[in-house]
């Protein structure tokens, strides 16, 4: 009976599984170690991958500790894209969901921030906002004024000191982290993209003008959380870093 | 705060911010790559998986791995020196010194 491609995919992704039948070398016999060959090549390749996809991640949980998780991942959540610089996209999901590490719980947050710095990096380019452009305006239209944000620039909201655990594993001599909430402003200005620490209330700012929100009503929502909130200085992070791609301003 | 104090204090972050992106120029911070200075499996690039750059130097100051540095201090960057005794110093350009046998 010749195999089919459901039956030799489930056999490759899970070991417990019998080479399929009708695999046959060159001389009709069965093929049971080479198949057994390719699915370990299979795994150890997938796994290699995950290692360049999540450095931070290996670095906290360690090279041993990240294969074994690693091993489980591939198996279940294979590529479904030929394209590898994106491979990983439920690894969130799969960490918060994986009991044997829920009691580290920032482990999620930690992946999705090395998904989102990917991400960045792969994103296109933009010509940031040229603050001229703005003209003379009154303040009632800058309250209504939308924002876009260049396509390398991402929010990573997190209670963890998720900026913090990033600098510690990844620069040498780095303080350890503090225990505060920092939610992540990933931003680049040539090739390679940068995070940056935010206040609880900067990101608040950023998720409600990222989803389409005034600056009036950005302006509310951070400053309910913290009443000091300066927006010059979140601006300025963001004009200096070519964050911003657009700013829209209502003409009356 | 009323609505007005509001409106105003946006303005003017709104303002000063953008004031201030004309002011400074666009490169105060740039990099630019230099060769030569990287330690073994740590030079740059975050492209991800499936593609050839990050941490692939497998010699320390690999001469045709890449790490970004500010510019203007790719040659003055501290190294140790050679098996000769003469300087090793950081280049903008490839090197064909301390590669991978």
């Amino acid at each position: 009976m010749p195999t089919d491609q459901t039956q030799f995919r489930t056999a490759l992704l899970d070991p417990t599984q019998p080479v399929p039948d009708g695999l046959t070398d060159g001389a009709g016999q069965p093929t049971t170690k080479r198949f057994a060959v390719y699915r370990n090549n299979v795994t150890v390749a997938l796994t290699e991958a995950l290692k360049t996809a999540f450095p931070v991640l290996v670095s906290l949980l360690g090279r041993q500790n990240f294969d074994q998780l690693a091993r489980l991942f591939v198996r279940a959540h294979p590529p479904t894209s030929p394209l590898m610089i994106h491979y990983g996209a439920h690894m969130p999901a799969f960490l918060s969901g994986f009991a044997p590490l829920s009691h580290i719980k920032y482990l999620s947050d930690v992946a999705r921030l090395e998904l989102a710095l990917r991400q960045s990096y792969h994103a296109a380019d933009v010509t940031p906002f040229d603050g001229r452009k703005l003209g003379t305006f009154e303040a009632h239209q800058i309250v209504a004024s939308t924002l876009t944000l260049a396509p390398a620039a991402t929010v990573i909201p997190t209670v963890w000191p998720l900026f913090d655990i990033w600098r510690y594993t990844t620069q040498s001599g780095a303080p350890k982290p503090r225990a505060i909430a920092q939610p992540i402003l990933i931003t680049r200005v040539e090739f390679d993209p940068e995070p940056h620490a935010l206040t609880p209330a900067q990101a608040a700012w950023l998720s409600h003008v990222t989803g389409g929100a005034t600056l009036g009503a950005a302006q509310d929502s951070a400053m309910a959380i913290d009443p000091g909130f300066d927006l010059f200085t979140l601006l300025t992070l963001l004009i200096q870093n070519n964050a911003i791609a657009n700013f829209t301003t209502p003409k009356d | 705060m009323s609505n007005t104090m509001k409106s105003v204090a946006i303005m003017g972050a709104v303002a000063a911010a953008f004031a201030s992106q004309t002011a400074t120029p666009a490169d105060a911070a740039a990099k630019e790559k230099c060769y030569g200075i990287s330690l073994a499996g740590e030079n740059d690039c975050a492209a991800g998986p499936g593609t050839t750059c990050a941490g692939t130097s497998t010699v320390d100051y690999q001469g045709n791995a890449w790490t970004l540095v500010d510019v203007g201090t790719c040659a003055e960057i501290e190294l140790p020196d050679l098996a000769d005794g003469s300087a090793r110093t950081g280049s903008l350009e490839e090197l064909d010194r301390d590669l991978p046998a």
